[in-house]
């Protein structure tokens, strides 16, 4: 095959001397020529590799060629059979180890940039007007969604298309989770979150805020008032803390008290907004993730000289490497094989320093990286005047506190691997309560797989697998 | 019927500190003696906590007591019955242990006297002889006075300025009860830190078992965020989830007092802005 194929189209991005002091979005998306030029480069493979890469399993090659052909609505809607957030997971999913890491342009070329070109189709949407979806007659069935995350969203909209009446709750003022909470503006916009829950209430689905599972109405309440099956999508929303010594200084945040400060409560925007948020002259993140970028990249625009401090090397950086560049453009300075070992504050009960230990690279661990040991006698001070602790979340127990819903010895549920059943008849999990975190769309992927599960309990199709588990 | 969180009634108990009950009646179904909600009074509205002060889980109401410091509890003294709460989450955080104790001491200092209320009426049902000592900084601050004086079976008072009862702190009243032989088997405190911590010191070499209600900066209420963290008996622990009761006896008080200072500034920048903005209207 002598096909030429044209040069990789780049993601227009706005100049990090204009982004560094503002929110806005970093990445601006492909115009309609660049996503057909781009589209254009998809080889149409018999045997896509890409859908195999993606764990919703959008047909990658059929909406490309919609693209290619100036088919837009067509696009978006062969997307939106498999994936109701497309503008979400458009912006925000590893495509580099999933779809596009599956391309075969990769092996010798640069691979389609799939993501630029899902997200080019999702906005495409949301500019034109949304398209009524099609949904199911009303089965009858009511199903209870605890969080308005990536999994409680995809359960949901899965569901109502399914024909059931879904009541998402949420504890939070604002439905979206991670999405809201966590994820910045300028990576994704809440505009853009508020469209797609929108889309998802479009489908009949109910969200009730400030109501939270565990606390003011227990899951066996929910079966109580009518509900035939519940979605548990609650998330890995408790952060870790280092446990070294000086850690409840004044300063030292914890990147989920950082973000949603910064996210949720928009103080980026104070005094606008009446929560506040302190960043000084000196950041050090700590951490080399996602969410560690995010803090970073966050808190430079908020004014600070950030440095983050990664106990590995960029190499086994668990962030996309799209972040790492945006990251690096920005101004953003890394300390590698470097780890604290505790928080030095001033009179007053602040933190002034970090202290560091330099860290080798030994034989890999269990993940398949290179384990870091500490190096005898190498500690040395960072100034730092605000620290983010960035170092990881875990599963949030509360909804599941006092139930019959059993727990692995990391805090996650346990729930049938095909079925994603609990321990507890009738109610189902999936994303990061059940797998510790990971990423928006794994999440997502999972929450389909239960939605079709509870469909089935719900229609009486449904064996239980539970005498493995009991 | 009433809408969501909408005001049912308020009024003034002292210069500056407001009561109201608001219909919520999931939270007033559900709600325990000790336990708190998280309120944010408008759509630019900080998330802030306040003790559950009463709940009426037939009329479906709450009732709060507040006293406007900061511009949170400003804004929210400044709406009035009939208006509604952004939004308003629990109940949160682990109930009170209430149980029969036998002699026990229940303090409360400033706006913490109208939070003595629901424990002194819990521990006096339990079963157990309630010795309530209320303080404030002068008389016209003293909350529930008459409510606490016919629950418990003894009351003292005392004010910073001797305006009313004791001249001192309700720490001197309790350490004078002491030292006159009278043994508590349990005694409860909730109000500012450095009472709180005063109590502490005046009960431990009694080893009395002391239980404070600690009222840090919090944001979600539910775990996440972490901002709410203290050192109790050298562990890590989260107010919201894990509190925000603790064994005043192990708890960092010195740490809190620090971390509770964090956005002294910006609060008083808003607080002025705020001010401002009424003045103008």
């Amino acid at each position: 095959m002598n096909k030429t194929i044209n040069p990789p189209q780049p993601m227009p991005k706005l100049k990090p001397e204009e982004r560094i002091r503002c929110f806005k979005e970093v990445a601006l998306g492909y115009s309609e020529e660049q996503a057909k030029a781009e589209a254009e480069r998809c080889l149409q493979c018999k045997v896509p590799r890409c859908v195999e890469g993606c764990p919703v399993n959008i047909d990658i090659p059929t909406f490309i060629r919609f693209i290619k052909e100036g088919r837009y609505r067509e696009a978006i809607k062969k997307i939106k059979e498999k994936n109701s957030l497309p503008a979400i997971c458009g912006r925000v999913c590893p495509q580099e180890n999933q779809c596009m890491g599956r391309c075969i342009l990769g092996i010798r070329n640069v691979p389609v940039n799939i993501g630029a070109l899902e997200r080019f189709a999702a906005d495409w949407e949301r500019a034109e007007g949304l398209t009524n979806p099609e949904k199911a007659p009303p089965t009858g069935k009511k199903v209870a969604v605890v969080g308005s995350g990536p999994a409680g969203l995809t359960a949901a909209a899965e569901l109502a298309k399914l024909g059931h009446e879904v009541t998402i709750f949420e504890a939070l003022h604002k439905p979206g989770g991670v999405l809201t909470y966590g994820i910045p503006e300028f990576r994704l916009p809440k505009e853009i979150v508020m469209d797609e829950v929108k889309y998802v209430e479009s489908l009949g689905v109910k969200i009730e805020r400030n109501i939270i599972i565990g606390k003011t109405i227990t899951i066996k309440e929910l079966f109580n008032m009518g509900f035939d099956a519940v979605f548990l999508g609650t998330g890995a929303g408790l952060p870790r803390f280092l446990n070294i010594p000086g850690e409840n200084l004044c300063g030292i945040y914890s990147a989920n008290e950082f973000l949603i400060r910064v996210n949720l409560m928009k103080a980026y925007r104070f005094p606008e907004y009446d929560t506040p948020i302190k960043v000084g002259r000196r950041v050090a993140v700590i951490g080399g993730g996602n969410v560690a970028m995010d803090a970073a990249r966050s808190a430079l625009r908020l004014g600070g000289e950030v440095t983050v401090i990664y106990r590995r090397t960029e190499k086994e950086m668990p962030a996309r490497r799209e972040e790492i560049e945006n990251a690096k453009e920005e101004g953003i300075r890394f300390l590698f094989l470097a780890s604290p070992i505790r928080f030095i504050g001033d009179e007053k009960g602040w933190v002034k320093e970090v202290e560091c230990i330099r860290m080798e690279l030994v034989e890999p661990d269990e993940t398949g990286r290179r384990r870091p040991k500490p190096i005898e006698n190498s500690e040395f001070k960072v100034a730092a005047d605000t620290v983010i602790v960035a170092i990881g979340q875990r599963p949030n127990p509360i909804a599941v506190y006092n139930e019959d819903i059993k727990l692995s010895k990391h805090g996650t549920i346990i729930v049938d691997p095909e079925t994603y059943e609990t321990s507890m008849k009738g109610v189902f999990a999936a994303g990061d309560i059940v797998t510790g975190n990971a990423t928006v769309i794994s999440a997502m992927g999972a929450a389909k797989i239960a939605a079709r599960s509870i469909h089935k309990f719900l229609m009486g199709e449904y064996q239980q697998i539970n005498n493995s588990r009991s | 019927m009433p809408k969501r969180f909408e005001i049912l009634k308020k009024e003034v108990l002292a210069p500056g500190i407001k009561r109201m009950s608001i219909y919520a009646p999931l939270i007033a179904r559900k709600a325990k003696v000790g336990q708190f909600i998280i309120l944010r009074v408008d759509e630019y509205g900080e998330r802030f906590p306040l003790t559950l002060v009463e709940w009426n889980g037939n009329e479906g109401s709450i009732t709060i007591i507040f006293q406007e410091v900061g511009v949170s509890t400003k804004k929210l003294g400044l709406l009035k019955v009939g208006d509604c709460i952004s939004d308003v989450f629990g109940p949160l955080g682990k109930p009170s242990e209430i149980k029969k104790y036998g002699e026990v001491a229940v303090i409360g200092g400033g706006v913490g006297t109208a939070l003595m209320y629901p424990q002194v009426k819990a521990l006096k049902e339990a079963g157990n002889r309630v010795v309530s000592i209320l303080g404030a900084r002068t008389a016209e601050l003293l909350l529930l006075e008459d409510e606490l004086a016919e629950l418990s079976d003894e009351l003292y008072i005392s004010t910073d300025d001797g305006s009313k009862g004791y001249r001192g702190f309700t720490s001197d009243v309790l350490k004078k009860l002491l030292d006159e032989g009278r043994r508590f088997n349990y005694v409860f405190a909730v109000g500012p830190l450095p009472m709180m911590r005063a109590v502490a010191e005046v009960t431990r070499p009694y080893g009395i078992k002391t239980v404070v209600s600690l009222n840090p900066i919090m944001i979600d209420g539910t775990g996440m965020c972490g901002g709410c963290r203290v050192t109790v008996n050298g562990a890590v622990r989260f107010a919201c989830v894990d509190g925000p009761e603790f064994d005043a006896h192990k708890v960092d008080f010195h740490e809190l007092m620090n971390r509770l200072r964090t956005y002294v500034e910006e609060e008083q920048k808003v607080l002025c802005a705020l001010e401002e903005k009424i003045k103008g209207r």
